[in-house]
């Protein structure tokens, strides 16, 4: 092993040119998504294997370890000749699911980096793209029943040769997707955030010299495997199961199973899929480099000082889950698997790890990221419009606090945009933005809060669509907490209120001026007993309008007079509930 | 009158309140006192005794307080009530969706007023400041009403889209100032005339919540100087860099909070000027968190996007401070794989540093200064006990050098060197990453361990020059008395630039113009002269963030404009977008009271020859080995004197290393001017 300052200062310089990519891609990206959402990634890879060395902190979570299977695929398939090999100043191109992707819209660019010649590593970003075509603006179809129906596809293919862009490749892009001109704003960002790691890289080979790295490299991954190990053998030995449920794939009404039998051993872990529904005929399934990452993304937010590159997911074994949604193979659709099915994956660890870890834990997080799209022609202006309105949820009970209100989705870091500039853009007006009352999981402590929504449609015509989660059944509260509420979308239409047939997943759905759209998401889940919460924070509660004076004698055995706990009813209450 | 001035710069800091006080003579006097708490204004009167002076004799103190960020941070504010537009009472609590940390789903917010003295009323404005829903003015009445009732000492008026059309707050705001026993009444769009109904919002309650605390606290301060003879009203630091007279701070408080940073970097921003140098990195290391900002051709860069803790961002115009979470407290260990780490952990300041003998039993770095030789343990200001040097030693030989097999200097000196990697990747994120050549930076480091650090440092960031000014341990205090008066004012109008009326363009600017001039002229404090920046915000169209441009006059064109964000866009993102249409989003403008100039080769004596000042010498352990340093009394060093690393600087307020191969010149206004070789 190197000398240890040595190892600590490369690793520090690594995720430092990470971190610096991820700066410069969102400084300089076009649209919102990347600049403001922040809903892209870059890192480090192996030149012969693809394997992760070091990826930034300010990627958004879901695409943690997500890469290493495209680099993967893509050195495989250099090294079959099944592409041009990399030259000096290439950049690749690709979005295939299948090939180590998420949805079609998280584009990614590959550069190979070069030491005298022979290839160091490659440098690789991904961005989420507004617009990739298919059958419904910005791709999140709920309806789609084949890849092809859900945007372009690109294999992997040069976009950059020499450092040149390829015209030719660029008009096949720009002619398959919507608002293609904005496009090569983004272009030029991810491509140049890419340099920017190109040029810091150098100044590290230059300083320690090509071949330290290398062996840094090896030793930093070493350790990291070491550095997770420690934290599993923190876990007790034992098996644990859990599942979780996607509403339905947006096409057949039914419930998608994930379930996960989790067995530690050592310093070991092993997640078992294999249990999960087969692949569903709607958008709803996930390919197998996404379905890695969810549970990479999910460790990661339990142990969130571990470093992130190959050596992390070592300890982690993950069966290939295959004839299952979680293992989708062409031309299965797969729009919802990084924004929503990632989520339950995540969710069905966190619930298996609540049983052998629960202080370290939370009950289960609103885990969706409630994508409201409307689409219309806004007559005032003599132009159509696409907006996305996306919303939190309500985060579970931990040990120590009640969960966060409104946080963001477990896979995402981005905000939503203000009610003002909503309205600014397009022709809706909110009559409410609010707090869901009663939507958090009853618990010693309680679940956070979701969003109370509701928007109105001003002038022209529009549809709306919708890819949620968590409609059918809430967010599960854990040791003895109560769930939180379930997602609810409503269309107030002429007068007349319907639901979505999927519940959380519908598209096309046709507005009238006035008529409006109402969202309730989900709260979070419970944590603990809720006989063990203290009686004055469910006064407190109640106070503030969080719920009613029934829920807490009916959810937590509390009774009030005048708005304070009646200590003598509430002693009662509570040894009949417990009795 | 104006001659016989003696001026007093007075900076109250978490741990010392320092004073700079220049006589009528041009001669300087410093003090440095504990800071008291709660109550700061002992402190301020303690040191101006400790300078030797009399607040009678003072013509004019300059103050910058913590007493709004501190009663933010720890939520010892005035009990606040909203009233807001119906169906957006929880704005406040639900943020925009967001965790504490990227990683790891846990943390929790609690808005700054509670949900039970937050009040809806009927009204509605749409985005265009049409009204959809009149207002209903008895439902403000009794709002009002029943707030008071409820205990509240501040009201916050926040209505949804009053940026664009504010009659309903200000109507709100009659109704509920004719019977609000206070002045502490804000309306949203008065403080920050800006859309996003969160941070407007936030904003507005920050304001509100620590009126009455800077009120109360600046009137007992002017009560205790008035009794010892200083009648005059105090000009109160801003986070903006510019001052405002405490009779109106009050009513535009959140403008305090985050103003201590801001000043640092206007006194660097005055000693560049003197110097003859534009752009530097400030660098102030303390003992939990360093401060880092940036100033590019002599102008410190400028936010209207901070936050002072998770879930509450003060969008008014303040000088970017960033903070980096790593100081002298910084913790240096293993982790569970036995990797070398210093920090995210900090000792703070309780226990602190093992040297503080305060209870800290694990090495940080101030603990390794003091193991190198790089900080003499008989001069630390915060250490009253002698230093328990073998107790240090053997932390590091415990926790680092035994495990990895090195010596406890090496140890010692591995944390300082790694802690420097991360510090210099937080410069560079917060700083330089933002398109700019560390080549063409001066590293000015201040506060008590940036002069400690900053050879290194600039070394390892790629800057060439490292500045430490005259008094670097008074840094903020001397901001204080170099600050000018300032008023920052922004409209939001966020229309097409090629839709936008060039007189409408025109009366704003001019209307913010003679507002900012009608509050800087109220102040009674003497300006000599005032200037007026106006500029834009702007984007392409689709998208978030925002570009500053910086307009030549009022009465500027359209084409002027676009111009100029062209220019502005292709300088920051080397992307050039002819197809897109830029949007103007915010019209701001900056009016700024000149003061008079202070002359800063004042700072510190013009000392005697070189030689005299050399005061001993002492072995620092630096580049793995041992040397030989001389130690240099900074006070008593002639201007023109040269040292060559390694050697120690000492001063009463700060210790400056020169690292090997380094060597420092006294430039002419005695600042210490280090080239640094890589």
């Amino acid at each position: 092993m190197m000398d240890p300052l040595t190892l600590a200062v490369i690793q520090a310089g690594l995720q430092q040119v990470c971190n610096e990519m991820d700066i410069a891609f969102s400084r300089a990206a076009f649209s919102p998504v990347i600049a403001e959402a922040e809903d892209r990634s870059d890192g480090i890879y192996g030149a012969a294997d693809g394997a992760l060395i070091a990826q930034g902190e300010l990627g958004l979570p879901v695409f943690v370890g997500a890469m290493t299977h495209s680099a993967a695929h893509l050195t495989r398939l250099v090294a079959e000749g099944a592409i041009a090999a990399p030259e000096p100043g290439d950049i690749y191109v690709v979005n295939d699911p299948y090939l180590g992707g998420t949805h079609l819209m998280d584009v990614r660019f590959a550069k190979p980096v070069f030491v005298e010649g022979s290839l160091f590593c490659w440098l690789q970003n991904t961005g989420h793209w507004p617009d990739i075509g298919g059958m419904v603006p910005g791709g999140f179809s709920a309806h789609a029943t084949e890849v092809e129906q859900e945007g372009l596809r690109l294999p992997p293919v040069k976009l950059f040769k020499r450092g040149q862009l390829d015209r030719e490749i660029l008009a096949i892009i720009q002619s398959n997707i919507r608002v293609a001109e904005q496009r090569i704003g983004d272009i030029k960002a991810q491509a140049a955030a890419l340099l920017v790691g190109e040029t810091r890289l150098a100044e590290m080979i230059t300083r320690h010299g090509a071949t330290t790295l290398q062996a840094a490299i090896a030793d930093i991954r070493a350790l990291a495997a070491e550095r997770m190990r420690a934290e599993i053998r923190r876990i007790p030995d034992g098996v644990y199961r859990s599942e979780a449920f996607v509403d339905s794939d947006g096409v057949v009404d039914a419930p998608l199973r994930i379930a996960l039998t989790l067995t530690k051993r050592d310093d070991r872990l092993v997640f078992d899929l294999s249990g999960s529904s087969p692949p569903c005929r709607g958008p709803m399934n996930s390919v197998w480099s996404t379905t890695c990452s969810a549970v990479y993304l999910a460790m990661k937010h339990v142990f969130p000082d571990v470093p992130i590159n190959a050596g992390t997911f070592e300890p982690l074994e993950v069966m290939r889950p295959e004839g299952t949604f979680l293992d989708a193979r062409y031309p299965r659709p797969v729009s919802g698997c990084a924004a929503e099915v990632s989520q339950r994956v995540a969710e069905a660890v966190f619930l298996a790890l609540a049983q052998a870890i629960p202080g370290a834990l939370w009950a289960a997080p609103a885990g969706t990221s409630g994508n409201f799209a409307l689409g219309g022609h806004d007559p005032a202006r003599g132009a159509g419009y696409v907006m996305y309105q996306i919303t939190g949820g309500g985060y579970g009970g931990t040990a120590e606090a009640d969960g966060l209100t409104n946080g963001c989705s477990t896979i995402g870091i981005s905000k939503t945009p203000p009610v003002e500039v909503m309205e600014q853009y397009f022709p809706i007006l909110f009559r409410r933005f609010a707090l869901r009352e009663g939507s958090g999981g009853a618990g010693h402590r309680r679940g956070g809060f979701g969003v109370h929504y509701e928007v109105e449609l001003l002038r022209g015509e529009a549809r709306a669509s919708f890819v949620m989660d968590h409609g059918r059944f809430g967010p599960p509260g854990v040791l003895g907490g109560g769930d939180g509420a379930a997602n609810v979308v409503k269309l107030h239409r002429g007068g007349v209120t319907t639901i979505p047939l999927h519940l959380s997943k519908d598209q096309g759905l046709e507005l009238a001026p006035g008529d409006r759209v109402e969202v309730l998401t989900p709260g979070g889940g419970g944590y603990g007993d809720p006989l063990a919460r203290d009686p004055d924070l469910v006064a407190r509660d109640v106070a503030r309008g969080y719920y009613t004076a029934e829920e807490a004698a009916r959810l937590w055995a509390v009774a009030l007079r005048d708005g304070a706990v009646d200590a003598a009813a509430t002693a009662r209450l509570r040894a009949e509930r417990a009795a | 009158m104006a001659m016989a001035r003696i001026l007093a710069g007075i900076d109250v800091g978490g741990t010392f309140t320092d004073l700079l006080l220049q006589d009528a003579d041009g001669g300087v006097r410093i003090a440095k006192v504990p800071t008291t708490s709660p109550n700061q204004a002992d402190g301020v009167l303690a040191a101006i005794e400790a300078a030797g002076a009399t607040a009678d004799t003072i013509e004019l103190i300059v103050h910058g307080t913590t007493a709004t960020t501190n009663a933010v941070l720890e939520r010892k504010l005035a009990r606040v009530g909203l009233v807001t537009t119906q169906g957006f009472r929880d704005v406040l609590e639900l943020g925009r969706r967001t965790r504490p940390q990227p990683y790891g789903l846990k943390g929790s917010f609690e808005p700054l007023v509670p949900r039970e003295l937050r009040r809806e009323v009927a009204e509605r404005m749409d985005a265009s400041g049409r009204v959809v829903t009149p207002l209903d003015e008895a439902a403000v009445m009794r709002e009002v009403q029943a707030l008071l009732d409820a205990g509240c000492e501040a009201l916050v008026i926040h209505f949804l889209h009053a940026y664009a059309n504010p009659a309903h707050e200000r109507r709100a705001g009659e109704i509920a100032r004719a019977i609000w026993p206070n002045g502490y009444v804000t309306l949203g769009h008065e403080l920050l005339s800006e859309f996003r109904e969160y941070e407007r919002g936030t904003t507005a309650t920050v304001n509100a919540a620590v009126q009455p605390v800077l009120d109360r606290y600046l009137q007992r301060l002017q009560e205790k100087l008035a009794a010892r003879g200083h009648p005059r009203d105090l000009l109160v630091m801003n986070g903006n860099g510019g001052t405002m007279p405490a009779r109106l701070v009050a009513r535009e408080a959140a403008k305090t909070v985050m103003s201590g940073p801001a000043s640092g970097v206007i006194a660097a921003a005055a000693t560049l000027a003197q110097t003859g140098l534009s752009n530097a990195v400030t660098y102030d290391m303390g003992g939990t968190s360093t401060d880092v900002a940036l100033i590019a051709g002599g102008v410190p860069e400028v936010s209207a996007e901070l936050s002072i803790a998770y879930g509450l961002p003060i969008h008014l115009p303040m000088v970017d401070v960033r903070t980096v979470g790593a100081g002298g407290g910084s913790i240096a260990g293993l982790d569970a794989a036995a990797m070398l780490r210093v920090g995210p952990e900090s000792a703070g300041s309780m226990p602190g540093p093992i040297c503080y003998g305060r209870g800290g039993t694990r090495p940080t770095i101030t603990d390794a200064n003091l193991v190198l030789g790089r900080l003499d343990p008989a001069r630390l200001l915060a250490v009253r006990d002698a230093v328990p040097m073998q107790r240090i030693r053997d932390a590091f030989a415990r926790d680092i050098g035994d495990p990895l097999g090195l010596g406890v200097e090496q140890a010692a000196e591995a944390a300082i060197r790694l802690a420097n990697v991360h510090m210099t990747g937080a410069i560079r994120m917060v700083s330089l990453s933002r398109g700019h050549d560390p080549r063409d930076f001066v590293l000015f480091a201040f506060g008590g361990a940036g002069p400690l650090h900053a050879v290194a440092l600039a070394r390892e960031i790629g800057i060439p020059e490292v500045l430490v000014p005259a008094r670097p341990g008074l840094t903020n205090a001397l901001g204080c008395l170099v600050a000018d008066l300032r008023q920052d004012l922004v409209n939001t109008l966020n229309r097409g630039l090629d839709e936008l009326p060039e007189e409408d363009i025109a009366a704003t600017l001019r209307g913010q113009r003679e507002r900012g001039i009608a509050v800087i002229r109220a102040g009674g404090a003497e300006v000599e002269e005032v200037t007026v920046l106006h500029a834009a915000e702007m984007q392409f169209r689709g998208q978030t963030h925002l570009l500053r441009v910086a307009l030549p006059r009022h009465d500027v064109t359209r084409a002027e404009i676009q111009a100029a964000f062209e220019a502005a866009y292709l300088a920051g993102f080397q992307v050039r977008l002819p197809e897109i249409r830029a949007v103007l989003v915010n019209l701001n403008t900056s009016v700024i009271g000149r003061r008079r100039r202070l002359d800063l080769s004042t700072l510190l004596g013009t000392g005697g020859r070189q030689e005299e000042a050399r005061i001993g010498e002492r072995p620092l352990f630096a580049d793995g080995a041992w040397h030989r340093a001389d130690v240099w009394q900074r006070e008593a060093l002639p201007r023109g004197a040269r040292i060559a690393g390694p050697a120690i600087i000492n001063q009463a307020d700060a210790t400056t290393i020169l690292e090997p191969g380094s060597e420092a010149v006294v430039d002419q206004i005695g600042n210490l001017r280090i080239r640094v070789t890589a």
